[in-house]
């Protein structure tokens, strides 16, 4: 146990750039979302059709074949990535494809006179979608994106195989040089666990708030 | 980079042979999950708190932590403890426990979305708990199971990649050993995407179609 405690600093560093890799590819994976969730309604079939399959080929294929795909073929075909950059790019694409499913149903789940009321009140797209249907629907989206950031908190451990110093590669590096295996794998799953609960309570933080409001405006509403 | 054909079906027998491994390692891990699901969504609604608490705290932790983590730890720590398992066995078992954790909350809710109206006629025709279950509850509540519990099977074929990290030779590490020893990156990743494709969009679109037909028979409610 003493023998890991000195390789704490770089547990620290490692935690760091776990959450870094979490928190950036959250924000590529949150703007993705709504930008190929919305795209599934748009009038322009060719949209419709990018946003399907994008959807199909990043759910369908393997998180970690993206990764390594991004850091081995991108370059061969003239696209060099720094690792931290393609992990935070594959993650982001990866989480962003189920994301997007999220908002998709979310969207879907606004009862259908609601869209009409939109038309009825000559609504702009913009307008209908703004005022209408995402204030709405994205309270009901808000519970499944808290999975999903967990399954992105967990996916960052796959980018240290391709060589990114996160948590995981860390707790190699002190496998290797110590030769122990039950502390350092033991204490990075705590550091883990830790992170995805702080991640859970805030999501939880969130739903509440907005659910709060939302009860109010309603009954003002009756 | 050009696509070269003769690489490509170079390194196909190989695949084919990891593919194998794939399928195994999916099947006998999600025979696993659904088991040790089924077991701990039994000990989640035992009507003792400790019981039922320690469960849910251990499921919890178990999905809150990277599924590759486990696997690390499953395969380096055991040996250290005296169980010796070949890497491919260390692999189904992560696999299994980590997927348990979901399939539960899958088996549980199956079970609770019973309506308490059922229990109480299964009592009031003095069925043994036996004949509740067997008459009673468990044909109202599996078939709602069977497309999430399709679902996570497919997420299971995703996932078995990351066996590649404890080097069971499966259709990625198949791929990337070749990959690596030949230095030819582009037609091996590209083919192992296109598998995964392959298998799993036919497969997503069955368990949609199950999803429909199970929707259907229960009256839409669910």
């Amino acid at each position: 146990m003493d023998q890991v405690l000195e390789y704490s600093p770089i547990l620290i560093e490692g935690t760091i750039t776990t959450i870094e890799l979490t928190v950036a590819s959250a924000i590529v994976a949150l703007i993705l979302s709504f930008v190929v969730g919305l795209s599934r309604f748009s009038r322009f079939a060719a949209i419709r059709i990018a946003a399907i399959v994008y959807l199909e080929f990043f759910r369908g294929t393997s998180a970690i074949v993206q990764m390594f795909f991004m850091f081995y073929v991108l370059p061969l075909l003239g696209v060099h990535l720094a690792p931290l950059l393609a992990g935070i790019i594959a993650c982001g694409f990866n989480l962003g494809s189920y994301g997007s499913e999220v908002v998709r149903g979310a969207v879907q789940s606004v009862p259908r006179a609601q869209h009409e009321a939109a038309i009825a009140l000559n609504y702009t797209t913009y307008q209908k979608f703004r005022y209408v249907l995402l204030p709405q629907a994205i309270p009901v989206m808000i519970p499944t994106f808290g999975n999903l950031l967990i399954e992105l908190l967990k996916l960052t451990a796959v980018a240290s195989l391709i060589t990114i110093s996160d948590l995981t590669f860390m707790a190699q590096i002190i496998r290797v040089q110590t030769a122990l295996t039950l502390e350092p794998f033991l204490i990075i799953m705590v550091i883990y666990f830790l992170i995805a609960s702080c991640l859970v309570g805030i999501v939880d933080f969130i739903a509440k708030k907005i659910n709060k409001g939302r009860n109010i405006t309603v009954r003002k509403g009756i | 980079m050009n696509w070269s054909w003769q690489v490509a079906f170079d390194v196909l027998p190989q695949m084919l042979q990891g593919l194998v491994i794939t399928i195994e390692a999916t099947f006998i891990g999600a025979i696993l999950a659904y088991a040790l699901g089924l077991v701990l969504a039994i000990l989640r609604m035992s009507k003792s708190r400790i019981v039922s608490l320690t469960t849910y705290w251990v499921s919890e932790f178990i999905r809150r932590t990277p599924l590759l983590v486990q696997l690390y730890f499953l395969f380096y720590v055991l040996p250290d403890l005296g169980l010796f398992l070949s890497p491919l066995a260390a692999g189904i078992l992560g696999l299994g426990l980590h997927f348990s954790t979901y399939t539960s909350e899958v088996f549980r809710a199956g079970i609770e979305n019973v309506p308490t109206g059922q229990w109480e006629a299964a009592k009031s025709l003095n069925y043994k708990p036996y004949q509740t279950m067997r008459y009673v509850i468990l044909p109202q509540a599996i078939p709602p199971m069977i497309p999430p519990l399709a679902n996570y099977l497919i997420t299971m074929f995703k996932e078995t990649p990351l066996l590649s990290a404890i080097t069971v030779v499966e259709l990625f590490n198949a791929a990337n050993i070749y990959s690596n020893s030949h230095y030819k990156y582009l037609e091996p990743m590209t083919l192992v995407g296109a598998f995964f494709l392959i298998v799993s969009i036919p497969s997503a679109y069955i368990a949609m179609r199950l999803e429909k037909k199970y929707q259907r028979r229960s009256g839409g409610s669910v």
